[in-house]
């Protein structure tokens, strides 16, 4: 067994060698995509633009397949994302974006983590008995909850009855203090400024709850079959024998070892999560790229914004191969069983 | 023929063991059965459940719900509990034939990767080719993939279909490779293969027969996730035209774009209470035919009740378990995943 700092090393450069495949497939998945659209890309990418940029454009298209990847690499690399049809550059707008959607996120993951993990324990303590079967209603109700309905119930009907607010990440529009990270809360935090901090973690609330709820099954479900899986081990049961309350064999020694298995609910749910901020932030005025997704695919009958769109579904997917590797790399670290090299 | 009555009925014990385990697997199925039947009624001999034909007016404009229309009207006199009746049996069936053509394309694939995954020979390169890019198209979250799809090829039932079918087949591929790998090395395997059955027979025969019924379980589940993408995409605004197709998701997306949700909610909340409840009735039957078939909790189920009796063809199962169980012992992310997903 290879579990040595040096080790270690080898085990996360592997996975990152292993990541270049998969981003130069992502890559050429967009770059198939900017191909797909139609008969004629360029009329249907700038219906409104002048000669000169059709013929460039046109211009481009008639280059070999293989020239032309390679230019649209060259250009995400530095970069240069392309633009709307009214000339907005895409780059800068989904890097503004990104922190907002990256707060929503972690914000549901946590609810996710506080409010799932500890259902799936009571899940898989009264196996088979009613506590079990609420959990699982619970769970599956939010699965079968379309997004945008559980989004605009949230915020049409219960915002008003808690008081909560459903659009935006402050009150006012512009916070008196400097925004460093672009997450409302956390510059809020950074500045400390308390009352601004509770605007901040109000406006979160609602757009957080609703993306936690509706991916909140995967993470019970595999906390409750891993500790299934756990419970009749011996080493529960002499925790058991040795006279510790119910609760402390339970949380303290069963779930720490069922939560190594949990760690990949990470990379199982980033699609899920991240997918899920296109309507939630939509419908709460969220400033993040799912927003902007919404817009740039189109959504609400809008003009779509081909270049936006592929940038952003590509970011996405960058996403999930991050959460993937870091739910793998957590997976190693936490589970003596892993051989490192 | 008798033969062939005995085997139904064994079947139908086995149906009734299955749904008999977990009272809420009894619910959805009961639920499904309905939803079915009425899709059926629908299809056929529509006007047993409602008195207007699809896209037919009323004289009755903007009710709300009442014993007359229960989930109310809209502007054009259009009853919504109609419409959601119409919609059923076109979702159902936008549903069934992306979660099959993804079970039958993705499948096949899973299985050649599986079943001929020897490095170096014809089958050990084309698994490795499938999936490389079945890896690439998971990476993105499906939703979003579908959007940008949704986007390029415009709107209508069709593109819809191929849209989300384009993101669905992976997560085909990689079930039944995993259970593919799981039994290929079974004693039953490895004895037809002594006794000189081909290749293809072997395929076809034995392990095809084996893999179908985690992935049955799946597909149960998989009804719902489609519908919930599905109308994801119609409420994004890329589904298809309603009132002239019946479609849940373009509907709630017609009466949301109309700005009724505020002042005519029911129009909004019918056919999202049709899609909950269709989701959640597959779900809750697809769930509990999981719990049913995982290992895992079978033992935990058999300890509970107290029934362990122990014939030989359960003492063979039993070890069947054990050794598919180590054969999927998750050493890292990815198995793990796919051992749970």
């Amino acid at each position: 067994m290879g579990r040595s700092p040096s080790d270690l090393a080898v085990f996360v450069g592997k996975r990152l060698v292993q990541l270049i495949p998969v981003l130069i497939g992502i890559t050429i998945l967009t770059f198939v995509f900017t191909h797909l659209s139609a008969v004629n890309p360029c009329a249907q990418w700038f219906p409104h633009a002048d000669k000169t940029t059709l013929a460039n454009c046109q211009h481009q298209f008639n280059q070999p397949l293989v020239t032309q990847y390679l230019q649209y690499v060259n250009n995400l690399l530095h970069g240069n994302w392309g633009a709307s049809v009214s000339a907005v550059a895409v780059y800068p707008q989904i890097a503004a974006g990104l922190p907002a959607t990256l707060e929503l996120v972690f914000a549901a993951l946590f609810l996710m983590i506080v409010i799932g993990i500890p259902l799936g324990v009571i899940a898989a303590q009264s196996s088979g008995r009613w506590p079990d079967h609420l959990v699982r209603i619970f769970y599956l109700s939010g699965w079968a909850t379309p997004t945008y309905l559980g989004a605009v119930i949230a915020a049409i009907f219960i915002a008003p009855y808690l008081g909560l607010p459903s659009h935006g990440e402050y009150t006012g529009l512009v916070p008196p203090f400097k925004q460093y990270t672009h997450m409302s809360v956390v510059d809020a935090l950074l500045a400390g400024n308390l009352p601004w901090t509770v605007d901040a973690i109000s406006h979160l609330i609602l757009p957080a709850t609703t993306l936690a709820f509706i991916n909140m099954g995967i993470a019970t479900r595999m906390t409750r079959s891993s500790m299934l899986e756990v419970i009749p081990l011996d080493y529960v049961k002499s925790a058991r024998m040795k006279g510790l309350s119910e609760f402390w064999v339970l949380y303290k020694h069963a779930l720490r070892n069922s939560l190594i298995t949990t760690t990949t609910v990470l990379g199982v749910t980033a699609g899920g999560l991240l997918a899920g901020t296109v309507v939630i932030e939509k419908v709460f005025g969220w400033p993040g790229i799912g927003a902007y997704a919404y817009t740039a695919i189109g959504g609400g009958g809008a003009a779509p914004n081909f270049d936006g769109a592929v940038a952003v579904v590509a970011v996405f997917a960058v996403g999930v191969v991050v959460a993937n590797l870091i739910a793998d790399i957590l997976y190693g670290l936490l589970d003596p069983r892993v051989d490192w090299r | 023929m008798a033969e062939r009555a005995r085997r139904i009925g064994r079947s139908a014990i086995l149906l009734w063991r299955v749904l008999r385990a977990n009272p809420l697997t009894l619910v959805g199925f009961v639920i499904v059965v309905l939803i079915a039947g009425t899709a059926v009624i629908m299809v056929s001999v529509p006007h047993l459940l409602t008195s207007y034909g699809v896209d037919q007016g009323t004289v009755d404009y903007h009710q709300s719900p009442s014993w007359h229309h229960l989930f109310g009207t809209d502007g054009n006199g259009l009853d919504i509990f109609s419409m959601v009746l119409y919609g059923l049996p076109v979702d159902l069936a936008i549903a069934f034939a992306i979660a099959g053509v993804a079970l039958l394309g993705g499948g096949a694939l899973g299985l050649i990767a599986g079943f001929w995954d020897r490095p170096g020979t014809a089958g050990g390169i084309a698994s490795v080719v499938i999936m490389r890019i079945t890896d690439i198209f998971l990476s993105f979250p499906s939703l979003i993939l579908a959007l940008a799809i949704a986007v390029s090829l415009g709107r209508g039932v069709w593109q819809l279909v191929v849209a989300v079918l384009l993101t669905w087949w992976p997560f085909y591929v990689r079930l039944v490779r995993g259970e593919t790998l799981a039994v290929k090395h079974l004693p039953y395997v490895m004895a037809a293969r002594a006794a000189g059955v081909t290749e293809g027979r072997i395929v076809l025969r034995h392990v095809v027969r084996n893999v179908l019924e985690p992935v049955i379980v799946y597909f149960t589940l998989d009804i719902g996730t489609v519908l919930v993408t599905l109308s994801t995409i119609g409420y994004v605004g890329l589904g298809v035209n309603y009132p002239t197709t019946p479609e849940w998701g373009s509907m709630i997306s017609y009466y949301q774009g109309a700005g009724l949700i505020t002042s005519y909610p029911w129009t909004v909340l019918g056919p999202g209470l049709a899609i909950f409840i269709t989701v959640l009735a597959f779900s809750l039957l697809g769930d509990g035919l999981r719990d049913v078939l995982d290992p895992r909790s079978r033992r935990v189920l058999a300890g509970n009740a107290g029934r362990s009796s122990t014939s030989p063809a359960e003492q063979e199962e039993a070890a069947e378990e054990v050794q598919q169980e180590v054969l999927e012992l998750p050493t890292n992310v990815p198995a793990a995943q796919e051992a749970l997903s």
